[in-house]
């Protein structure tokens, strides 16, 4: 076991994969001379050649649109957009090209891509580098979605995305780049489906994903210290849903709140509170609560952008709120 | 040009320099957040394009690289600074900062994060102008990185064929953050690109001031005149890092960036207005302290001393404030 920063578990899986298949390429900009904004793909270009690690323009639609292509012909392409806020500009081809290709073919021709890319706020990064947008790829039929919560799950999980023939949305976080955890040194794959039960309990049910999961981590730590055993769960997978998990969860604890970083409307946690409504609505107790940004553009100011995102702390109060002790 | 204008010049150049250093210094204290991209190598091109412009009358667009592009179009400094504190009296009020400086006040109308969104943006602003019936004209500036965007492509072609009064001004600094030009482009001369949309075109030195002028008058007037767009390439670098936590060693050489420091747009200027007896060194010194003293005093104080934005005010700005109730409601049910 070694001890590694999700961005270097993300490194390890581009590297594993890299020497195995020569048919996976790495494509996107920067990430090969100078190894990628967040060094998720440092050392590769020297390593692979600029063959296999490809900088490219800054031509998002098209260069996402070259990887389905090309992954149509049997090539298995890792494509990085360096911020979710710019994947926005392949929305065509990731929506109505990847999405749809397996569908309108009948089965017949596939596309097995990975799309690698940052979502969430940072610090003081504006309107638009805050972008979250996991709903709209969570909402997109034919797509995988992924949300990898540390180097763990950030390694084994993008690759079982390189081998799996769908096109999956690996979503990160650029707070979370630095974030360490234990790794096996070994080979080791981490499954594309399922919630996961991070942490067992009895009173209330946390749901998050990518960086709100750690929000309910440490609300549940918390909880502890007054007397409540807090379960959380990592959705890690927001396409498909694994409803079961949530579900027998809630089915246990008859509490629930649901934390996520982006606004409300149409959301991961708008999907998550209908999903308890209609699968455990009479299991129960006290009216679920999601927790979720400020309905507008996050703003620059300091102060402003702390009241527009959600923290820890307001998972905890909602919470509180929800067990009835305040 | 009149000595007094050239010394003016000069002096406006030295001023954007010292800023650009002084929200250096800022970022280093935390004053600044974000990001935070410096234009210091590239001041002629802004400087020179925009003294041939009619500024507060033009409609000027540009990237992140935004604030000496705003300040020379009549951004007054201080809100500039202040928006970059992200204070209440900034010039997008604390909610943009450093990549969103407005002042429509001035006809700047912006500052965008996305490589490539302004070309579309622009060629609007130009077709307002045209549908108007104004002699104004819309000017885009943007970097060779963001040539390769499909808004580019798509924007050229829709210019030339409604002849918008749009002048494109590419700021060829060589990289796209650590892609050189050469790497992401097969027709390095960004000025040859718009030639398959009919487009008149030229490419200059950008690190002369004079140069600078000299073909943007050109342009400028091709423009106004209603002979459709122009798209000017100018040769430039940047001396610093893309943004904060760029590092320039992984991409480019010491050697290269000495031999643009050579061609610092300050110097050629100032050594002409020497030679010329415009200006003295002892005219410099006073200058650079004049400037220095007045960032100080006026700038930094200002953006120090002006209010944060107020939290209650987190949801203004979203959707008009006031809105005519004729419009949007409410509509009145019986339950
Ligand atoms: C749509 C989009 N893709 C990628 C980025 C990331 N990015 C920011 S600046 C930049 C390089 C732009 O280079 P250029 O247009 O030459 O302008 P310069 O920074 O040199 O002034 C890149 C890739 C972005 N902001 N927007």
């Amino acid at each position: 076991m070694a001890e590694l920063a999700y961005w270097e578990a993300i490194r390890r899986a581009h590297d594993e994969e890299l020497a195995r298949d020569p048919n996976v390429i790495v494509m996107g900009e920067d990430v090969g001379l100078i190894g990628g904004t967040y060094k998720a793909t440092s050392g590769l270009y020297q390593k692979y050649g600029e063959k296999r690690v490809i900088d490219t323009p800054i031509s998002e639609n098209s260069f996402t649109g070259i990887g389905i292509g090309a992954s149509m012909a049997g090539m298995r392409p890792i494509i990085e957009i360096m911020s979710i806020n710019f994947a926005l500009l392949a929305l065509d081809t990731l929506i109505n090209a990847a999405a749809k290709i397996r569908y309108m073919s009948g089965g017949r021709a596939t596309c097995p891509i990975v799309m690698r890319t940052p979502g969430g706020t940072a610090h003081q990064l504006a309107a638009q580098h805050s972008a979250r947008l996991a709903r709209v790829f969570m909402s997109t039929s034919g797509l995988r979605v992924v949300t990898p919560r540390g180097p763990l799950d950030a390694c084994g999980m993008l690759k079982s995305a390189v081998r799996c023939n769908d096109p999956v949305i690996v979503i990160e976080h650029e707070r979370m780049y630095n974030l360490k955890e234990e790794i096996p040194d070994h080979e080791y794959f981490r499954p594309l489906e399922g919630a996961e039960i991070v942490r067992r309990g009895t009173d209330i049910t946390l749901i998050g994903y990518n960086l709100s999961l750690h929000m309910c981590l440490e609300t549940a730590k918390r909880l502890e210290q007054d007397g409540v055993s807090a379960e959380v769960i990592d959705l890690r997978a927001l396409k498909p849903l694994d409803r079961e998990t949530i579900r027998r969860s809630v089915e246990k604890t008859h509490r629930v709140v649901i934390a996520e970083e982006d606004e409300a409307a149409v959301g991961v946690g708008a999907e998550i509170m209908a999903t308890v409504i209609e699968e455990c609505f009479f299991a129960l107790d006290a009216q679920p609560v999601r927790i979720h940004a400020a309905d507008v553009p996050v703003p620059y100011a300091e102060n402003l952008e702390k009241v527009a995102i959600p923290n820890a702390d307001d998972v905890y109060q909602a919470a509180l709120k929800v067990m009835g002790r305040i | 040009m009149k000595p007094a204008d050239q010394k003016r010049l000069l002096r406006e150049m030295i001023f954007y320099r010292r800023f650009e250093e002084r929200c250096f210094e800022a970022y280093m204290e935390h004053k600044i957040g974000g990001f935070l991209h410096l234009y210091v190598g590239q001041e002629a091109v802004a400087t020179g394009v925009l003294e041939m412009a009619r500024v507060k009358h033009d409609y000027i667009i540009t990237g992140y690289r935004d604030h000496i592009h705003a300040i020379k179009t009549g951004a007054p400094a201080r809100e500039v600074m202040a928006e970059l504190y992200g204070k209440e009296t900034g010039s997008s009020r604390g909610r943009g900062g450093s990549m969103h400086i407005f002042d429509p006040t001035v006809n700047f109308m912006g500052g965008y994060a996305l490589v490539g969104q302004p070309f579309p943006l622009a060629a609007g602003l130009a077709l307002a102008c045209k549908h108007k019936g104004t002699d104004q004209i819309a000017i885009c500036f943007l970097g060779e990185g963001a040539n390769n965007q499909g808004t580019f492509h798509e924007t050229m072609n829709m210019a030339s064929v409604w002849k918008l009064p749009v002048l494109f001004v590419c700021e060829n600094n060589r990289y796209a953050i650590g892609t050189r030009v050469d790497r992401s482009t097969a027709v390095v001369d960004q000025y040859k690109r718009v030639c398959g949309y009919n487009i008149p075109s030229s490419q200059h030195d950008g690190q002369d001031i004079e140069v600078v002028m000299e073909s943007a008058k050109k342009a400028v007037d091709h423009v106004r005149g209603g002979k459709g767009p122009y798209f000017i390439e100018y040769l430039t670098y940047r001396y610093r890092g893309h943004s904060m936590s760029d590092k320039t060693a992984l991409y480019r050489s010491k050697d290269e960036e000495r031999q643009w420091q050579e061609r610092d747009p300050i110097r050629i200027y100032d050594r002409k207005l020497k030679q010329a007896g415009v200006v003295t060194d002892a005219d410099i010194k006073a200058m650079e302290q004049e400037i220095d003293a007045m960032i100080e005093n006026d700038i930094v104080k200002f953006a120090e001393e002006s209010p944060a934005p107020r939290v209650e005010d987190l949801n203004k700005y979203v959707l008009d404030d006031n809105p005519d109730p004729r419009w949007i409601g409410p509509l009145q049910n019986s339950y």
